[in-house]
């Protein structure tokens, strides 16, 4: 596949890595912000490539995962509802609420659908007049565009039974959260490729600028992303701090300006709540106030929702960084993708699931050298078990 | 331990000091089940849970507790390869094949995935109210063509009917019976490190087939069925020269749900072995792998109803190549991997890129994804 | 985020008041809405995110780039990544090395 297969050649990557090598004099600590990106690394076992020293953690890019357990627990209810039909994307379907997931609704007789396109929801809409169709709108700014859409066309066409259940986020302000934290320990960023191929990556000059921090847009393949670990690093040893472009073949400064303008004029931005950090300030987008009659949260009166956060879980302090999955003594022995116990497990690309499904076998470079609660932590082994009695 | 989020009761995680004790008196909130999820069915982890703590509590004995896909009965002498399945595969018409093709295939194939020679099936068939007659008669027809082809014979069935909305059109159960000849011994537990992996051809066209026949994924571009009865193809395999006789193949099994991962994970587990695969050379055609792209899907994961793994003595590995290669069904074969000591239970893969990853088994069904 | 693919615009056409086109991901073709990029003509690619084009490839920004990653030096005395040989010798199977094959030798 053209544009795809040129960019997993074990021989370019081979070059890229020793290139690095050669440069590289200290040790260094970045962070890739997208979870489409962890995926691609613990896929591909990129991390295992780099040099000893060039150290990758995982950011919180991964809307899946910093969905909070209230917005979860608010779509379960809408799709208990009769008279509804509640779409989602793929990757919402396992993430469990409170009490069960979208699986357990469809299995007691919800009507849950799986759409790949948001579009896919004025079709379902046109041909089921007297239902409700609600559409899991999540994501990053990458998807924006495309959920928009979606509530745009709905009101054109008055399509009165199409709503969105937003929870939208955007990465710059979770990078600022990152970096402002007294606890961060990481010295540059592989920014979002596919979020600024939407957005742009104005935003994130004046972020480079105040933390003097090295940010090099970053696409998603090996190759894409060992060379935005090249240019990052090369930034470090040179002393630099600025906002560079890997992914130059999709993406310039400004962005998509169409997308940009449809979003503006559907979303507004305003503050978010994200599983396992907190409220951050202007981080997300919500209907704006005269797409009202798509809006499901307007719409859906569901309350009295009671949510239940392990408190094992250390979701936040992965999502910023600060630890690795192998730190959390739950790790694959209480809390794996069947029981996931917090954000960063739940999601298939979640910092936890990646590691479950395509690393436990190894120890991640770095995970030594953070604080541990458990220091005797093995690495994972199925059904060992911290807790007397194991888990049910 | 719940508190409502609005009363603000709750620490967040930013507050919580390091060294909290973490073993305290809060219930872990176990995620079991308490109705059948789709997930149950779709051959990977969820379907083998069931399987462990519901059906085999039930049933124990030592031939059920070899988990393979057909049981090997000794009765009056003769080793016997015993099996049963269902089939629920909707639409029931898909590129390349359709719900009674499918119910041969994959009935023949599960007996001779112990090496035997399959001869008789049954089949019980349940339709829905309301279906045409003439879909049932091109199911049936489909039926009688494969059975054919895979040497067969239905000898005996059962029909019955539920009202519409009961049913999705036909499910069809089957039941089959093979021999099994002198010297062969096929089961998941006699794997063992050194032997190598060998995948009969393309993976993935039966999953991504049906796939793109859901609503909403629909795309375009051939990809049918591989659906095949495979017997012809173990046989060949078994005829290869060999100076110590049948004895060096040591496991067969066909990836259906679940996919090769899921396949090899169960073998892996079963004999207390580990695996390690090399991924570039897992043949997977340029459309299934285009379109497993688009959904966010992995072809290892993807089901297959006319592909075999084999597990082969190191030595004989060569000359099995060579004779599944000369058979119809198997022209793309080849050598993914082999199994090792490390690591039991575990199968890792090289990636193209020179990494290494955990193949491990599908958890529910695979879904399209966006993230 | 996430999962976005690259494809080639093979038709465009409009329906429901929407640009649209017909896109070919490697062997197998799908519709994408073009709104985003409604300049995109036959034959360019772009890429494709939950049924949107969200960006054009830039083809010769993409022969450039990969060129200069082609161009690195592999200095043979460092440690490569790959030394570590797939082959088992002990064991006498036949698998391929890790780097760049794709077939299977056999005796």
């Amino acid at each position: 596949m053209k544009y795809l297969d040129e960019y997993r050649d074990g021989d370019v990557a081979a070059r890229i890595v020793a290139e690095m090598r050669r440069i590289q004099t200290r040790p260094w600590v970045l962070m890739e912000v997208c979870g489409g990106q962890t995926h691609s690394i613990v896929k591909n076992g990129l991390d295992q490539l780099l040099p000893e020293g060039v150290e990758l953690v995982h950011g919180p890019g991964c809307p899946v995962c910093v969905t909070p357990l209230e917005m979860i627990d608010r779509a379960h209810a809408i799709a208990r509802l009769p008279n509804v039909i509640f779409c989602s994307f793929g990757d919402m379907l396992r993430v469990p609420g409170s009490d069960g997931d979208l699986f357990t609704i469809k299995s007691e007789g919800g009507d849950v659908r799986v759409v790949y396109s948001p579009l896919d929801c004025l079709k379902i809409a046109r041909a089921n007049p007297a239902k409700q169709v609600v559409f899991f709108a999540i994501g990053f700014e990458t998807t924006a565009p495309a959920n928009a859409m979606l509530a745009w066309r709905a009101r054109e066409e008055k399509l009165n039974n199409v709503s969105l259940l937003v929870s939208h986020v955007l990465v710059p302000p979770a990078l600022e959260a990152i970096l402002a934290s007294p606890e961060n320990r990481v010295q540059g960023f592989l920014g979002p490729g596919h979020v600024c191929a939407v957005m742009g990556y104005g935003e994130y000059l004046p972020i480079s600028a105040n933390y003097k921090v090295p940010i090099v847009i970053t696409g998603f393949e090996p190759l894409d992303i060992l060379e935005g670990v090249l240019m990052t690093v090369k930034q470090l040893e040179e002393g630099r701090a600025v906002v560079e472009n890997q992914y130059s073949r999709i993406l310039d400064q400004t962005g998509n300006l169409p997308a940009q303008k449809l979003i503006g004029k559907v979303f507004e931005v305003s503050d978010r709540k994200w599983r396992g950090i907190g409220t951050i300030p202007h981080s997300g987008y919500r209907l704006r106030q005269e797409f009202a009659a798509h809006d499901a949260e307007k719409l859906f009166d569901v309350a009295d929702i009671l949510t239940l956060e392990p408190e094992i879980c250390i979701s936040g302090e992965i999502l910023r960084g600060i630890k690795k999955p192998h730190d959390c003594p739950a790790f694959a022995t209480l809390c794996d993708p069947q029981h996931p116990l917090g954000a960063t497990m739940v999601s298939a690309e979640g910092a936890c699931a990646a590691y479950y499904a395509y690393g436990r076998h190894l120890k991640p470079q770095g995970a030594g050298k953070l604080h541990q609660i458990a220091p005797d932590l093995a690495p994972a082994s199925a059904g060992a078990a911290l807790v007397s009695g194991g888990r049910a | 331990m719940a508190t409502s989020e609005d009363t603000g009761n709750r620490k967040t995680h930013d507050e919580e000091p390091i060294a909290s004790p973490l073993f305290g008196s809060c219930p872990i909130p176990i995620f079991e089940h308490k109705q059948i999820v789709l997930g149950h069915g779709s051959g990977g982890k969820l379907t083998s849970d069931l399987i462990d703590k519901i059906f085999l509590p039930a049933f124990r004995n030592p031939v059920l507790d070899k988990l393979d896909d057909q049981a090997v009965v000794t009765i009056g002498g003769a080793r016997l390869a015993f099996t049963t399945d269902s089939f629920v595969v909707t639409p029931i018409f898909f590129p390349g094949g359709d719900i009674g093709r499918l119910a041969v295939h994959g009935t023949v194939n599960d007996l001779a995935m112990s090496g035997a020679q399959p001869l008789y099936l049954s089949a019980a068939f349940i339709l829905e109210e309301g279906l045409p007659v003439d879909d049932l008669r091109r199911v049936v027809e489909s039926m009688r063509v494969a059975a054919a082809d895979a040497g067969v014979q239905f000898v005996t069935g059962d029909t019955k009917v539920v009202d519409r909305g009961k049913g999705d059109q036909i499910f069809i159960t089957t039941t089959g019976i093979g021999v099994i000849g002198d010297g062969v011994n096929i089961s998941a537990d006699r794997a063992q490190p050194g032997d190598a992996i060998l995948l009969s051809g393309y993976l993935g066209d039966h999953g991504m087939a049906i796939m793109s026949q859901r609503e909403g994924l629909e795309f375009e571009g051939a990809i049918e069925s591989d659906c095949a009865s495979l017997n012809g193809l173990v046989a060949a395999m078994l005829a290869t020269p060999s100076a110590t006789g049948g004895d060096f193949i040591h496991c067969l099994r066909d990836p259906t749900r679940g996919g090769a991962a899921t396949t090899l994970n169960e073998i892996a587990k079963r004999a207390g072995v580990g695996m390690m695969l090399h991924q570039p050379s897992i043949p997977v055609r340029e459309s299934v792998q285009g379109a497993c792209e688009v959904l966010g899907l992995d072809p290892l994961y993807v089901a297959n109803e006319g592909k075999l793994l084999a597990i082969v003595r190191p030595e004989m590995a060569g000359a099995v190549l060579r004779s599944m290669r000369e058979h119809p069904l198997g022209r793309e074969a080849a050598i993914i991997g082999q199994v090792v000591a490390d690591h039991p239970g575990m199968v890792l893969m090289k990636t193209g890129i020179g990494g290494t990853r955990v193949l491990d088994v599908m958890f529910g069904e695979q879904l399209p994804r966006i993230c | 985020m996430c999962l976005a693919i690259p494809g080639k615009v093979i038709d465009t056409y409009d329906q429901n008041g929407l640009r649209m086109a017909r896109v070919q991901f490697g062997g197998i073709t799908r519709e994408a809405c073009l709104e985003y990029v409604p300049e995109t003509k036959t034959g360019e690619y772009v890429l494709v995110h939950v049924g949107f084009a969200i960006s054009k490839v830039d083809e010769a920004e993409a022969e450039r780039t990969y060129q200069a990653l082609k161009e690195l030096d592999q200095l043979s005395e460092l440690e490569s990544p790959f030394v570590e040989d797939f082959q088992d010798s002990d064991t006498a199977v036949l698998i391929p090395p890790a780097k760049g094959s794709s077939g299977n030798e056999i005796p």
